[in-house]
């Protein structure tokens, strides 16, 4: 597989930011910055970063809340990320959102939504509403396979399939509902199967290269941008983390997660930079240059100022407050 | 003036809407080829077509949240709930979802959506059908929710609720579905957050919205020929509720009684008792007084379901009560 060694060293990047941004997140957690909830996306940002990169930049994403990943590759900038987290007005949601819902609209990053599942009749929606203007958009929907077993899940694919919308579900599938395993929480554990109930297309495959999932995402978005036909992707990744940061995940062995580590596709895309002739010095400088945006970005969340009760009203309602 | 029906006053405000703005579309069940339930869209598929006239399957929480992301990216949704009842499986995308959205955005994105349909008890159409969905939806910030009692309300209001910017719950009534009343030829928007005053009184203060509307007027024919003059306030809007006009009514006859379908257990009428005491507590004359749905599942048997829905009687009485107090 030839791979432009340009693009590669973009996702390269786009994955190494979004690791180091939740690495910083996760100190700032511990020494009380950061309140709520946190759910670390670590060991699966290939898939946030390969599946955008199939996209285009009118095309729009939504995802559950363990959405900071997403939101950076989708091309939010660091710096409203971490503002947000720490609940400051230049936040992405101006402090009113936190980690669960990073919102973009300038970038067609539509939300991380907290109640799992009841996001995907809204991504449902927001395809249906592209194929009612007929303006070419393709939505990408994303969320664990925690989901596969509630009802929004399967009236969200039931309607996008009976509907033909141009959409893409994928099931970033990390193997723990929270504390509970596949073998305990599906009957069947290929979420792919799901698919052919609803008579859509399916795929289902290991994330070990950001190279594969931009192809494989990329085949389903062709299906739905040329033929406006969804598509339940299933790709098989690993949460270095908890679930969240109260979770020490203890329902899984270290040699569990050592495995996985070896296998991690943020090393392997170094890996293959550096194979393939990238070179050392400009490694280094990206991962410098990543470094820097990261501390700014701590930095200015740290300096930015807190909102203001005055946003409450106005955010709450679209005109006059309605009490 | 031309006399319509409340449902053809609802299908009137949708029409001349999505005549208006094609962004503007209708979705439920059997809205379309069998022409609606109650036969409020009778005839809109034939008109508009199956892009903007849409049958669903019967999947509340999935085309609620299908409406809802259209609107997030700037569609204007109607949403039939063939009853308000089969929300409750589509309360989630209600509450978390449209109510929610434009907050946690920080204000990015809004939610331009009408959830409508008929609310309350029918008849006879027992426990899972017959309840008052006002008071869990009127307690969420994020939502306007409106409920009219005569046609040219539910025209003016209709059409408002489709143009606002905000996701509104839209309640009707089986029972009011065929209820005649003049509308205006040219009748624009209402404006949303007006009680009105359906009948003018100096002794006693009904405040009823939607059905018991009409059960208030005839309960104040009822008080008149005992001698007891009482003002009915229709209320229209619950969110946002009309405090000026509340409050006008109320310190007029110092005596209040709320009437509304649903359990006594908080909800809308509490809320109104609340404000009454806190904004004219020196003109009252007498406790604020409900009249609820009796606080039981509704019951199945003719009789007893009577017994569980504010009637005349139960009303003419506490009116009574309320109008006499410290007069006796």
């Amino acid at each position: 597989m030839t791979v432009d060694l340009e693009h590669l060293a973009g996702m390269y990047r786009q994955m190494l930011l979004i690791r180091r941004l939740e690495e910083e997140a996760a100190r700032a957690y511990a020494l009380g910055k950061i309140g709520g909830f946190l759910h670390l996306y670590i060991g699966q940002e290939a898939v946030a970063v390969g599946a955008v990169h199939a996209l285009q930049p009118d095309d729009c994403v939504i995802t559950t809340y363990r959405d900071h990943g997403l939101a950076i590759a989708k091309g939010m900038s660091a710096r409203a990320m971490m503002a947000e987290l720490y609940g400051k007005a230049t936040g992405c949601s101006r402090g009113l959102g936190g980690s669960m819902h990073m919102f973009d609209v300038e970038h067609n990053m539509l939300g991380g939504y907290g109640i799992v599942g009841g996001h995907i009749p809204v991504a449902a929606g927001v395809a249906f509403a592209s194929k009612y203007r007929g303006d070419g958009r393709v939505t990408l929907c994303f969320f664990g396979e925690g989901a596969v077993s509630i009802g929004g899940f399967h009236e969200g694919v039931s309607l996008a399939a009976l509907w033909k919308l141009p959409i893409v579900f994928v099931c970033e599938n990390n193997e723990y509902s929270m504390g509970t395993p596949l073998s305990r929480s599906m009957s069947v554990e290929d979420v792919s199967m799901k698919a052919l109930g609803y008579g859509i297309d399916r795929d289902r495959f290991f994330v070990e290269d950001v190279v594969e999932v931009e192809q494989r995402i990329g085949e389903a978005v062709s299906r739905a941008r040329s033929r406006s036909l969804p598509t339940l992707i299933e790709v098989r990744t690993y949460r270095f983390r908890g679930h969240s940061m109260s979770d020490p995940a203890k329902y899984r062995t270290q040699a569990e997660l050592d495995e996985h580590k070896r296998r991690d596709p943020l090393h392997k895309a170094k890996d293959d930079l550096a194979r393939d002739g990238y070179g050392e010095a400009r490694l280094s400088a990206l991962e410098a240059s990543v470094e820097e945006e990261v501390a700014d970005a701590v930095r200015f969340a740290e300096e930015s100022p807190e909102p203001d009760a005055s946003l409450l009203e106005s955010t709450t309602y679209d005109g006059p407050f309605a009490a | 003036m031309r006399t319509l029906r409340f449902r053809e006053a609802l299908r009137e405000a949708m029409t001349e809407e999505m005549d208006r703005d094609p962004s503007v579309f209708l979705m439920g069940e059997e809205v379309g080829h069998y022409q609606g339930a109650y036969k409020v869209s009778e005839g809109m598929l034939e008109r508009f077509g199956d892009k903007r006239v849409i049958d669903t399957p019967i999947a509340e929480s999935g085309f609620a949240g299908i409406g809802v992301g259209a609107a997030m990216v700037g569609l204007r949704p109607i949403i039939e709930f063939m009853t308000w009842n089969f929300s409750a499986v589509a309360f989630d995308q209600i509450l978390n979802n449209a109510a929610k959205v434009r907050q946690m955005s920080g204000g990015q994105l809004s939610c331009p959506i009408v959830f409508r349909g008929p609310n309350g008890s029918a008849r006879q159409v027992g426990s899972q059908h017959s309840h008052a969905m006002e008071h869990f939806y009127a307690t969420i910030p994020g939502l306007k929710v409106l409920a009219p009692a005569f046609p040219v309300d539910a025209k003016g209001l209709l059409k408002a609720a489709i143009r606002d910017d905000n996701p509104i719950v839209f309640l009707e009534s089986e029972t009011l579905y065929s209820v005649k009343g003049e509308v205006p030829d040219d009748l624009g928007p209402t404006e949303i957050g007006k009680a009105g005053i359906v009948r003018e009184g100096a002794d006693v203060t009904l405040v009823a919205y939607s059905r018991m509307t009409h059960v208030c007027v005839e309960a104040a024919d009822v008080l008149a020929r005992e001698g007891i003059s009482a003002e009915v306030v229709d209320l229209r809007s619950l969110r946002p509720l009309d405090e000026d006009t509340l409050v006008r009514a109320a310190r007029k006859t110092g005596r209040c009684v709320v009437v509304h379908e649903g359990w006594p257990y908080g909800g809308v009428g509490a809320e109104i008792a609340d404000r009454i005491q806190r904004l004219a507590f020196d003109w009252l004359e007498a406790p604020v007084l409900r009249v609820a749905s009796l606080d039981v599942p509704m019951p199945y048997n003719r009789a007893l379901e009577e017994t569980c829905i504010p009637q005349v009687p139960r009303v003419v009485a506490t009116a009574r009560r309320a109008a006499r107090r410290g007069r006796d």
